[in-house]
């Protein structure tokens, strides 16, 4: 019994530990101005949405939430169809020195993002794309091939090799056989490398904040870190703008934690 | 329709040799099945005829014309693999629909054909059905229901009963007998069970390490086995394989765990050691005495419904035959052994070959 | 087609790589080029100076700074990352209701971006009206001292990346069969035995991914940094990234700028090859 209550306690610290400082935050996005300022008492006396609305109002921030959309979703089905198409190729078809090349793909991913900034930004630069949405697409995209291949090809290689050599008899090419039995078999897969691709992509931040300099293409993570405030800096709006910005986070994991746990552990533990 | 040509095949997986310079025709509309212990290289082969794997040397072809570099689509065969290997997020109409899609045969076209191969097989009612659905028996009829509908040249299939229970293999045999007397498409089977060999096939290939041991009728094989290994693999149980010693030559005259035998030959023994071969069926056992029996002690009983097999113990050597279920003979007993001279086989010790 | 040729993955496989050449390959071979020179970007002045810039490295007080800072975030995040998350994970490693939703409340922390993560803390750290100046009844400068400023960030690093840690060493916990656990038992072994002789060796595979990832992710921090001290007080939370970003972009130095960037680049190298030895070390 008491080693039941010792867990408890211990689940409940977890919890804690993990979500007071969002609760701090959300606190802090009610209290209206002069209360920021007052501590204690730890609650807002008076709580009011006015930084919510202040957010959005003399602030592009809808800009902002649009962009890193845009960003994110157009950037997770680029990598998912260019990720997938190479899965497909490492997992079931003939390719020399297959191990080597998928080694040299999976270590772009321990590539520190500040060694290629600066070519990338001269590189942008020179092609006229600074602020645009492409420069972030392409970048995000081929940054998160690693990451979508890998947990593809983990993916394709589950089906069952006698599935791809029966419609190899069935008179089937590749290609259609990558896209009518490949691709529904291994929709679990492409769900999961999406949902991660998607995070990584809204969540990025030295990319997005080299490559843009104004609110036509800004995304969140640099909008929250440039916030501006004029004499002062306006917590109650940082709260505020946090909270908008995490809900749908909040809500991805919930709904998806098995599949974002799966995606996480993919291949890292042999099992 | 295809007759299937093998001119000097080999195949070798970097350094190892899978299949040993193979010479062989599969006559057209026959069923022809290669059999052998695990890894012998069967599926290898149906393997290269189908495309799935290419040849390192040598040549296969189709009504005489080289089919080597050929994708699996373009030789037009068809196969049925032991797993079966159902899309299974189609349904048993998509999957049997599959092989004309990717020919791109009109709908309607496609429908009808789709349903007049439902129909033979019994799957009618279960065409919207997911391969999860169904048992193991249906599953393997849309796998032939996707293979028949193409009309191929020949028919490959790898070990396709090994995932049914014993009585549905049983009657799935027969289900493939009458679809090839049916159809008569030249048909290539492998199988690791010899009986399924022996009760399906016009003609069998008995392989072992990639080569070919012997290649013929099951009658020829059974009576006439080549060499120790096709006579020990074929038949059930295993045939009593018994040193002797040659003592004559013309004619032939072995000793035999003490007595002397006259047994058939084809050719004279090239040295003394041979080996005597004879199937339990073809060694009596019984309780009475009389004309050339031996005496025998009777070590095992198997009983196998109207007769039993018998494990005795011949001056030391252990010997299996068989008796009527009605002779009262128990493990310790004394017993007589009658040996069907007829159906002697010698074998030379050194290579195992038939003399 | 032959039946070779339609056996190929090179046309699948061509897009990605064709992307990665473009994006990531070149971009490196390109920050090496740019190493080599003396480059003012406004001006978009170039000159060709040889390893002049890697020579000014080494006697760069500011770099050997920057690698102390980013050495120490590197070694007490780890650190701390690995004891709390072995110790949550083995908390959580037991079926009990309700383990999806305390795995996605363990989860959230990990899938907030680093800057929202940062400004939250920044708060919370705040001088005069943060929370944990209030909690503890002490007044001090967080983000401001020279002292607390790096453990500070280290800390939120710390709170944001154990999910990470946890969510991969429960499933090394998973792996391993029950029936190991219940011989140990029968055999008499007490708790700390039954993790020091089993759990642990079983779980060196996973903990040794876990540090492939943290260690270089930690290597490479940038986010939390610049939104939390942006490389202050004095310099004290400058990493290898902020300093060399600040180089690039507020001085516009672009040769020296890169020369930093190859020598980050060639650290995080030498670490994944050290770890990848390691682990295939490990697999033998």
């Amino acid at each position: 019994m008491i080693k039941k209550a010792w867990f408890y306690i211990s689940l409940i610290l977890v919890v804690g530990y993990c979500l007071s400082p969002l609760l701090w935050q959300f606190i802090t996005s009610l209290k209206p101005d002069p209360e920021l300022t007052r501590l204690p008492p730890v609650l807002p006396q008076t709580p009011a949405i006015s930084h919510y609305t202040a957010i959005f109002k003399g602030h592009p921030f809808l800009r902002i939430i649009l962009n890193s959309a845009f960003v994110a979703s157009s950037t997770t089905v680029f990598s998912i169809i260019v990720g997938s198409l190479a899965a497909f190729g490492f997992a079931k078809l003939r390719i020399s020195y297959k191990a080597v090349i998928l080694g040299i793909i999976l270590s772009v991913s321990m590539f520190p993002p500040i060694a290629t900034v600066s070519p990338l930004y001269i590189i942008i630069r020179a092609l006229g794309m600074r602020d645009t949405w492409w420069a972030l697409i392409i970048t995000y995209t081929t940054f998160s091939l690693p990451l979508s291949i890998w947990i593809l090809t983990n993916f394709f290689r589950e089906i069952p090799d006698e599935i791809f050599l029966a419609a190899k008899v069935d008179g089937a090419s590749s290609f259609s056989i990558f896209y009518r039995i490949m691709l529904p078999l291994a929709a679990p897969g492409i769900f999961t490398a999406a949902i991660l691709v998607f995070i990584f992509s809204w969540n990025e931040f030295l990319f997005a904040l080299t490559f843009t300099s104004t609110e036509a293409s800004r995304t969140i993570p640099v909008g929250i870190a440039l916030f501006p405030g004029l004499h002062e800096v306006p917590w109650g709006d940082i709260a505020a703008a946090t909270i908008v910005v995490t809900i749908p986070l909040i809500l991805l994991v919930l709904v998806f934690q098995r599949r974002i746990i799966e995606g996480i552990t993919a291949g890292a533990v042999k099992g | 329709m295809a007759e299937i040509l093998f001119e000097k095949v080999q195949k070798r997986f970097k350094e190892t040799v899978v299949i040993r310079d193979l010479n062989l025709i599969i006559n057209d509309g026959e069923f022809f099945t290669f059999v052998g212990p695990s890894g012998c290289g069967k599926s290898t082969l149906l393997n290269m005829i189908a495309g799935l794997e290419s040849v390192t040397e040598g040549n296969i072809y189709f009504n005489g014309a080289i089919v080597n570099d050929l994708t699996p689509g373009e030789r037009d065969v068809a196969m049925v693999f032991q797993s079966y290997a159902l899309y299974p997020h189609m349904t048993v109409f998509d999957n049997i629909a599959f092989p004309l899609r990717m020919k791109k045969i009109d709908r309607v076209n496609i429908e009808g054909e789709v349903n007049r191969v439902a129909q033979a097989l019994g799957l009618s009612d279960m065409l919207h059905r997911k391969p999860k659905e169904l048992s193991g028996g249906q599953r393997q009829r849309v796998a032939l229901g996707r293979a028949i509908i193409r009309n191929p040249r020949v028919f490959l299939m790898d070990e396709p009963l090994s995932n049914l229970d014993a009585r549905l293999r049983v009657d799935m045999r027969g289900e493939l007998k009458r679809l090839h007397r049916e159809l008569r498409i030249t048909t290539v089977y492998v199988t690791h069970d010899q009986s399924e060999a022996m009760s399906l096939s016009d003609r069998i290939a008995v392989l072992d390490n990639g080569e070919m041991q012997q290649c013929g009728t099951p009658f020829e094989i059974y009576m006439k086995p080549s060499n120790t290994f096709v006579a020990g693999f074929i038949g059930s149980p295993l045939m009593n394989f018994i040193p002797a010693v040659v003592r004559g030559f013309t004619p032939v005259e072995v000793d035999c765990n003490g007595i002397l035998l006259s047994p058939f030959v084809d050719r004279p023994p090239e040295r003394e050691n041979v080996i005597a071969g004879i199937r339990p069926e073809d060694v009596i056992i019984t309780s009475k005495e009389g004309g050339n029996a031996i005496a025998v002690t009777v070590s095992i009983i198997e009983p196998a419904g109207s007769f039993n097999w018998v494990v005795c113990n011949w001056n030391n050597l252990m010997i299996k035959g068989n008796s009527i279920a009605g002779e009262d003979l128990g493990p310790g007993d004394s017993a007589f052994m009658r040996l069907a001279h007829s159906k002697i086989i010698l074998f030379d010790q050194l290579t195992g070959k038939r003399i | 087609m032959t039946a070779r040729e339609s056996d190929r993955g090179y046309r699948f496989v061509a897009p990605a790589i064709v992307l990665l050449s473009f994006i990531t390959v070149y971009p490196v071979l390109y920050v090496f080029y740019l190493s080599l020179h003396r480059r003012l970007l406004i001006f978009d002045l170039s000159r060709f100076v040889g390893f002049e810039n890697y020579l000014f490295l080494l006697r760069d007080d500011r770099f050997w700074n920057a690698l102390k800072n980013t050495v120490y975030f590197t070694l007490s995040s780890v650190t701390l990352e690995l004891l709390a998350g072995l110790s949550i994970a083995l908390l959580l490693n037991r079926q009990f209701r309700m383990k999806g939703l305390i795995r996605a409340i363990v989860l959230i922390p990990w899938a907030i971006p680093t800057v929202v993560s940062a400004r939250m803390w920044e708060w919370i750290y705040n001088t005069d009206f943060g929370i944990l100046n209030y909690i503890t009844g002490i007044k001090v400068n967080w983000l401001g001292s020279p002292v607390w400023a790096m453990n500070a960030a280290v800390f939120m690093d710390v709170w944001k990346t154990t999910p990470f840690v946890v969510i991969l060493l429960i499933a090394g916990l998973q792996i391993i069969p029950k029936e190991i656990y219940q011989a140990a038992r029968i055999d008499g072994a007490g708790n700390f035995a039954i993790f020091r002789k089993i759990t642990l060796p079983f779980l060196k595979p996973v903990i040794l991914v876990v540090l492939i990832f943290r260690t270089l992710d930690a290597f490479r921090v940038f986010d939390a940094i610049y939104v939390l001290t942006g490389g202050g007080p004095a310099n004290t939370t400058e990493t290898l990234s902020i300093y060399t970003y600040k180089i690039l972009f507020q001085t516009l130095q672009f040769g020296y700028g890169s020369t930093l960037s190859v020598v980050v680049f060639m650290f995080t190298g030498c670490i994944s090859i050290f770890y990848i030895k390691a682990m295939s070390r490990g697999v033998r």
